[in-house]
């Protein structure tokens, strides 16, 4: 039997398995995908449906262009990923670093750094809300007596202030995840290069940049495309601990989208709202990719 | 590492994780006044009286039942299907596995925004919005495929020498896979069961989309909406998050290795 | 090239867990020396090693390094190079990063870093490697560039542990001869960690040969093998192992439990003799052929007897030169004969 038709005998049993998985996949993921799309080229609001579902174009995405708040709320998403993944990394892999030095109760300790990442993200919500509430927050109280902040000083009132909340809440909750990934590819370095490198005599400092830091890169990596794509589609955070306020100074693209789509009903515009986080992402991740790809092969020549 | 910066080092750090939720617990046992008051590592009373409004008043299990269902099931569903899936792109010479998988893992980075608003229309139109079924399809779109790629990077790392030696003592290849390959992978397996509950359990968008009233709100939701127009009251919301993050707790605690076991095989090339 | 001498008195380790790798070692290796540490895993020849190199601290004992305590300093300070058993090329680096790392990190100038990682690229010949990453070469080639990494920075002694271990048995050979060739040249102290008799005996001026954290014996290669301190050391040096067989056998007088050893290439088979036996298995190598042989006497071990012919039958009566037998004490030490 040739090769071809040996592999050829599996295919009816590899379509039968993977069959149920591709339905879900196609049926609940992407048809959905495409009605929104489709939505975002016509002017449905289920306010007026009298108006019917008229193809109006790109003229959603135009509006949207113009739309000073759309405009906003799409600046506060980068401003956000910006802040928060930069000090995910770092803190992950300082913790990572901890966990994999660490050799005697390794197990609770990885527990225990793994709670805030499994946690609702509602309730870590709710609980920084919580601790930096005006009337009853520790960070609050603590901030005031030692006079970072004034007293009566209530962060969820200032436009820009209100994000500290929404970027530590964010922080504490990912970097356990963070750790997890960099502490699997510290744990894949092979250990006698540390020893190599005391030998030729490199202190701790130089042996973690010039060694084990370049040895990270692929994790660091890794763990960046993750979380910045989990930023840009921030939501349930923003929605939990200000509902976008005040006002609308910490509403991110996906708030507003659901704002227009489930509020305000206005599917179109909600659509193609939705459409521009969507496509937020796939650039990133294309950009990723690509760079990335090109780095990999370039280290290999 | 030296060893005193190792041990400091991590007290910090974990000490910074653990503080917050440490504090959700003391004040859920506060009672109300004091929460007002300066904050204190240990409290002067213990009450329980949040608790009690929470299942007496609030009823607080419905949500929990309902999650429990949901979860659950979406679990029970999603793992089967996916298991079938990833054997056969991680063993069976599929045409374009590798754009395949990609495809599978592009689905599971859908924003959820994006098509939250179809999939309200469609349930509606199925009349299964408030419904158990209107949540589980849902959530199958998104943990299906993070299951299938999950098990996937597991299946492979797997050795193929087993199953070949069960497929020359006569069994096919199902048979095999059954008998030789199900074995191996349940550790896989289970880190995998595990890290789609918690999905399902976490879920928080869809949940406040596709349910209309409190006999069906998952705990997420039912407790995001204690809040009332002026005040949020504190005690119950944070008995609420101790008795939401209760499962996940006990997950963590006793299969944290089966957890870690999964993220780190979702994060390699597999 | 300075060469050390490095002296270690009564070092000993013990793990947090309780296991004790190292019983009160002393040991020296004079300036120049090859000295080589040879036994079988677990016997401490690694962590001995790792404690010269700094990489672990003793729990008790000295270091000493050309006369000076160093047993506090770290493998930095002591300006020690060690070539590992993984090699432990860093990935990321071409071949002439890994050699230049060691002498950027003490701020050698470009100029001179440029000049000994040349001259030691051409003396190994990897010096068309240079611009290559480690996982582009062969296992003979990253030996080499381990090696060179060592010898660039001209330290005071070079700590070998296990290198030839990866390697091909073809290649093996041909590494070894390279190795003695150059601490010929070199003349610098080497301490070299080896689970291989074979290489133990032709590289070293000294062997240790140690087990569960003791040297049984430290003595040049030819001293070792013509008089072993003990059975341990009779059995693991020489290959094939020396033959033990109980002395009363041999009709010597001698207390109960002594036993004599006699190595296979001493034993001939001749046409008759007090010992008979029956062939059991003849191996033959090409040059030479292993007569496994059972001895007709009740309770006696096979013996393994190298001929240059095949045995003429299926009996045989093997032959012990006298002057070339080895008597043991019942607690396996030397006895004088």
């Amino acid at each position: 039997m040739t090769n071809a038709a040996h592999d050829r005998r599996d295919l009816p049993l590899a379509v039968l398995l993977m069959l149920p998985a591709l339905c879900l996949v196609l049926v609940v993921g992407l048809v959905p995908m495409a009605m929104t799309v489709w939505e975002a080229l016509h002017g449905r609001d289920l306010r007026l449906p009298w108006l019917g579902r008229p193809f109006v174009g790109l003229a959603n995405f135009v509006e949207a262009a113009g739309d000073s708040r759309f405009v906003d709320a799409l600046g506060h998403t980068v401003a956000f990923a910006l802040a928060s993944v930069p000090i995910e990394i770092a803190l992950g892999a300082a913790l990572a670093l901890v966990m994999h030095a660490a050799v005697r109760a390794r197990g609770a300790i990885r527990a225990a750094a793994l709670l805030p990442w499994t946690i609702p993200t509602v309730v870590a919500a709710l609980i920084w809300r919580f601790l930096f509430d005006a009337q009853t927050g520790v960070l609050t109280r603590l901030l005031q007596s030692t006079g970072i902040t004034s007293a009566g000083f209530d962060w969820f009132v200032h436009p820009l202030a209100a994000w500290v909340p929404i970027v530590a809440a964010d922080v504490w909750k990912t970097t356990p995840f963070v750790a997890i990934l960099m502490l699997a590819g510290l744990q894949t370095i092979d250990p006698s290069l540390d020893d190599a490198a005391r030998m030729d005599g490199a202190g701790p400092l130089r042996r973690f940049f010039t060694i084990t830091l370049p040895l990270l890169w692929p994790s660091i990596v890794v763990a960046t495309a993750f979380r910045v794509l989990d930023a840009l589609r921030l939501f349930d955070l923003a929605y939990v601990m200000t509902g976008g306020g005040p006002g609308t100074s910490t509403e991110p693209l996906s708030l507003y989208a659901f704002a227009a789509l489930m509020q305000r009903l206005r599917f179109g515009y909600g659509a193609a709202l939705s459409i521009t986080v969507f496509v937020l992402t796939f650039a990133f991740a294309l950009i990723w990719i690509r760079s990335m790809g090109r780095t990999l092969a370039g280290e290999r020549s | 590492m030296r060893r005193p910066v190792a041990v400091a080092g991590s007290a910090v750090l974990l000490t910074g994780l653990a503080l917050p939720l440490y504090w959700m617990l003391v004040a859920s046992f506060t009672p109300e006044a004091e929460l007002f008051e300066a904050p204190r590592l240990i409290p002067s009373t213990l009450s329980l009286a949040h608790y009690r409004a929470l299942f007496d008043a609030r009823d607080f299990w419905i949500p929990i039942r309902n999650s429990l269902v949901v979860a659950g099931a979406t679990t029970a569903v999603a793992l089967p299907v996916a298991t079938a899936c990833a054997y056969a792109i991680a063993r069976l010479p599929v045409p374009g596995r590798g754009v395949l998988l990609s495809v599978i893992l592009a689905v599971s980075m859908f924003p959820q925004i994006s098509i939250v608003g179809p999939l309200y229309l469609i349930l509606r139109a199925l009349r299964l919005l408030n419904t158990y079924p209107g949540l589980v399809l849902p959530y199958l779109t998104f943990s299906t495929p993070l299951a299938v790629w999950l098990l996937t990077a597991f299946i492979r790392r797997l050795p193929r020498d087993l199953e070949q030696a069960a497929m020359m003592d006569g069994a096919s290849r199902l048979r095999a896979a059954w008998d030789v390959l199900l074995p191996l992978a349940a550790p896989g397996i289970a880190s995998t069961a595990i890290l789609t509950f918690l999905y399902c359990w976490n879920e928080f968008l869809f949940a406040l989309s596709f349910t209309l009233g409190p006999e069906r709100y998952t705990v997420p939701v039912s407790v995001m909406l204690f809040r009332s127009r002026y005040r949020i009251p504190w005690g119950e919301v944070l008995a609420a998050t101790v008795v939401a993050s209760i499962p996940v707790v006990i997950l963590v605690l006793t299969c944290q290795r089966r957890i870690v076991a999964g993220l780190s095989a979702g994060a390699s090339k597999g | 090239m300075p060469a050390a001498s490095i002296q270690l008195d009564g070092i000993s380790k013990t793990y947090p867990g309780g296991h004790t790798a190292l019983h009160g070692i002393d040991l020296t290796a004079a300036a120049g020396e090859f000295l080589v540490l040879v036994g079988p895993s677990g016997c401490g020849k690694s962590t001995l090693l790792r404690l010269i190199a700094g990489l672990e601290a003793p729990t008790s004992g000295r270091i000493v390094l050309d006369g000076v305590d160093v047993t506090a300093w770290t493998p930095q300070a002591r300006d020690l190079a060690m070539v590992f058993q993984s090699y432990a090329l860093y990935p990321h680096m071409t071949v002439r990063e890994n050699l230049a790392y060691g002498l950027r990190v003490r701020r050698l100038s470009r100029a001179a870093i440029d000049e000994r990682v040349a001259r030691v690229a051409e003396a190994l010949g990897i010096a068309p490697l240079l611009d290559r990453r480690p996982a582009q070469l062969s296992g003979g080639e990253r030996q080499r560039v381990a090696l060179g990494r060592a010898m660039v920075r001209e330290p005071r002694a070079f700590l070998l542990d296990e290198p030839l271990s990866n390697l091909d048995p073809a290649l093996r050979a041909h590494a070894r001869a390279e190795l003695r060739q150059l601490h010929q040249r070199l003349g610098s102290t080497i301490v070299y960690v080896t689970h291989d008799q074979e290489e133990a005996m032709t590289l070293g001026t000294r062997i240790a040969v140690m087990r569960k954290g003791r040297i049984e014996q430290l003595a040049p290669p030819l001293a070792i093998y013509d008089r072993p301190a003990n059975t341990f050391v009779a059995r693991f040096i020489g290959a094939p192992a020396m033959n033990l067989l109980p002395a009363s056998l041999l009709g010597i007088d001698a207390s109960p439990g002594d036993c004599v050893g006699i190595r296979p290439h001493d034993v001939e088979l001749g046409p008759g003799g007090a010992l008979e036996g029956r062939v059991q298995l003849v191996e033959p190598r090409g040059h030479d052929y292993l007569v496994h042989i059972q001895l007709d006497v009740t309770g006696a071990p096979t013996i393994v007897a190298v001929t240059h012919t095949p045995p003429p039958g299926e009996r045989v009566f093997p032959q012990f030169r006298r002057d070339r037998l080895h008597a043991f004490t019942a607690d396996g030490r030397r006895a004088e004969q």
